[in-house]
């Protein structure tokens, strides 16, 4: 009786999960072996797909395109930490100071990618004025092929740094055991020892959740690459996402496409599983 | 001074995040003109000129002026009895005023300015469509999640493992065998005995059941392993203890969780469901996917399609943008307990 009740109660997730999530995540290893548009036409070619993929310039040159964006990471999670540490000492206007810094990442959309297409603007942009106002003329950001992608990722870096990361490591903080504290100052430990032997230690936990989620994020970077260079300039910021879509949308080789998911799956996976050992061999659980 | 080292950058962040909004809203409500001035100016002003003529000031436009001459000829502006007239005054009657320009109209005429679908209609398409997910996601997740908590079945901890699995799977690699999916539902539904309805129908401008329709929108975006997973580490952290006496007063496990387990979980329901109504009302690659009528686009995929229309029009760009944001900080600003709540709870799972 209970286990009819419990199978009626989930029934309605289950199907949806199956339908929408367990099925597809089995059928993109089974489309992967396939060539063709799904519609008209497919025909069964093995690991052919994977053959190709190896040698394909266009989703090396993305992956690597993704790799340079993912290189923010660190840096965000950084400066994250950074803005903790300040917040976590008792200044006056947390929570004011919190929510402005949280405003970009909650707002982050298509609407605030619009907003930076406008301060990357050449000729009237806020970034250009700014290095005008010191004497410098700024780049075409976004149309040039080796300023695009750090102008993309100084974007993230501004929506993401006072976002979850921050408010994570905030909570972190104030977990730590404060004798811990008391402790290291009767050693003598100043604020720097203090924090190499105290603060990032408890903090390896919450470091290791934020770089796993932020590291599998950064691998599905997709939005951006659309709305503020379309991939471009010549295909500076096409990410591995950027490319699935054109494989979908452009070429139709959704057979293909197929096969670059189970790439991307299986590169967060080993992303993921390297970074879970390297964790736990540095003492988080 | 230590203070201070504290204070300086956190002020410095504090103006980094806010700036680019300022600057937003600024250049929202800027005449179209006034956005190529240099040196740039937050609010845009314009020069206006009066004179006064038998005790009243009247707003004029200076037609001509020789620099010896003694007299300027204007032109009278506004409706009153004496508008488009143009005079000879004395060059000394005339006055000329700096003033801020605030364009509040560039608001309504960026919203009319859409020449496929309004504004408002994308507007209630995303706001149907981030309810709807919501809702789906709530009910189908508390209902699971009280299966997972609460009642013992085989399979149990095998099903929740896999449940488990896919939280780490990137949605990316779901997309195109449920978009591949969609395409072809309403094809074998019809070969199923649809009788062609559900490839040729039309629910409110988009199609039933297939790509471009409310149902790809929606549907495959309700249910969610992680909602499932949250809403059951909350059940588990409830008491049996409280659900013992409404058994006693003959309540089945549909009143226990209706009447006991639900109410008491306001917190944990309140901030799946913000993080649901902000992820499917900001979500952009899947409705990018597989919409293509004007007429069911959501709020994201409209000002997409905006900038390749009126690129050049950042006022207008900036004013829809503007009405785009707004209600997002509003929720913010209003449930923000229980998004800082929120993200810690997702922390456990790490």
């Amino acid at each position: 009786m209970e286990t009819l009740t419990a199978w009626l109660y989930l029934a309605p997730n289950l199907a949806g999960f199956l339908v929408f999530t367990a099925g597809p995540v089995l059928a993109v290893f089974a489309m992967a072996g396939f060539a063709g548009d799904f519609v008209s036409r497919f025909e069964w070619v093995g690991l052919a797909n994977f053959a190709e993929l190896a040698g394909d310039r266009r989703f090396l040159r993305s992956l690597w395109n993704t790799l340079v964006l993912m290189s923010a990471i660190p840096v965000g999670m950084a400066l994250s930490l950074a803005l903790a540490l300040l917040l976590h000492q008792k200044v006056r206007g947390r929570v004011v100071l919190r929510t402005i810094f949280f405003l970009p990442s909650i707002t982050s959309g298509i609407a605030l990618f619009l907003l930076w297409r406008w301060i990357y603007n050449p000729e009237f942009g806020l970034v250009n004025e700014a290095l005008r106002a010191l004497g410098v003329e700024g780049p075409n950001w976004l149309r040039d092929a080796f300023w695009a992608k750090p102008a993309l990722m100084f974007m993230g870096l501004w929506m993401g740094i006072g976002g979850h990361n921050m408010v994570l490591y905030l909570a972190g903080l104030q977990h730590i055991d404060p004798t811990l504290y008391q402790a290291a100052e009767l050693d003598g430990a100043g604020p720097w020892a203090r924090f190499r032997h105290v603060t990032w230690p408890s903090l390896s936990t919450t470091t290791f959740f934020i770089f796993t989620t932020n590291v599998i994020g950064g691998f599905q970077v997709f939005d951006q690459a659309y709305v503020m260079t379309r991939g471009g300039p010549d295909g500076a910021t096409t990410t591995v996402l950027y490319y699935i879509f054109e494989l979908l949308y452009v070429d139709q080789r959704v057979g293909y496409a197929a096969a670059v998911s189970v790439a991307l799956f299986a590169l967060v996976l080993a992303v993921t599983l390297a970074n879970w050992r390297l964790g736990r061999s540095g003492g988080a659980r | 001074m230590r203070r201070l080292l504290v204070y300086l950058p956190l002020g410095a962040f504090a103006a980094t995040m806010l700036i680019p909004f300022v600057w937003t809203v600024a250049t929202s409500l800027k005449p179209q003109e006034a956005v190529f001035s240099h040196p740039p100016r937050l609010v845009a002003r314009r020069t206006s000129h009066t004179v006064v003529v038998e005790g009243r000031p009247l707003r004029v436009r200076p037609l001509d002026r020789d620099g010896a001459a003694r007299t300027v000829r204007v032109k009278v502006l506004g409706s009153g009895p004496a508008a488009r007239r143009v005079l000879t005054v004395p060059a000394d009657d005339l006055r000329e005023r700096s003033e801020p320009v605030l364009r509040l109209e560039n608001y309504p005429e960026a919203w009319r300015a859409y020449p496929f679908v309004s504004f408002w209609r994308a507007y209630a398409n995303s706001l149907a469509v981030a309810a709807l997910v919501t809702l789906g996601q709530v009910v189908t997740s508390s209902l699971a999640a009280y299966a997972f908590a609460r009642l013992r079945f085989p399979g149990r901890d095998l099903l929740f493992l896999g449940y488990l699995g896919t939280m780490m799977i990137p949605g990316a690699v779901t997309l195109i065998p449920t978009f591949i999916l969609l395409k072809n539902l309403p094809g074998v539904l019809d070969a199923l005995g649809g009788g062609g309805w559900f490839s040729r129908g039309f629910v409110l401008g988009g199609g039933v059941v297939g790509l471009d329709s409310y149902f790809a929108l929606i549907v495959p975006r309700v249910f969610s392993a992680y909602g499932t997973f949250m809403l059951r580490q909350f059940f588990l952290s409830i008491p049996r203890e409280l659900e013992d006496a409404a058994r006693m007063d003959g309540c089945g496990s549909l009143g226990i969780l209706l009447r006991v387990i639900l109410p008491l979980s306001r917190p944990a329901l309140a901030t799946l469901s913000i993080f649901t109504f902000l992820w499917a009302w900001g979500d952009f690659m899947w409705p990018l996917l597989v919409t293509h009528s004007h007429e069911i686009y959501t709020l994201p995929l409209l000002l997409s399609s905006y900038q390749g229309q009126y690129g050049t029009h950042w006022p207008y760009l900036m004013a829809a943008s503007v009405t785009a944001l707004a209600p997002l900080v509003a929720i913010f600003v209003l449930g923000q307990r229980y998004f800082i709540e929120g993200i810690q709870l997702g922390a456990v799972k790490g």
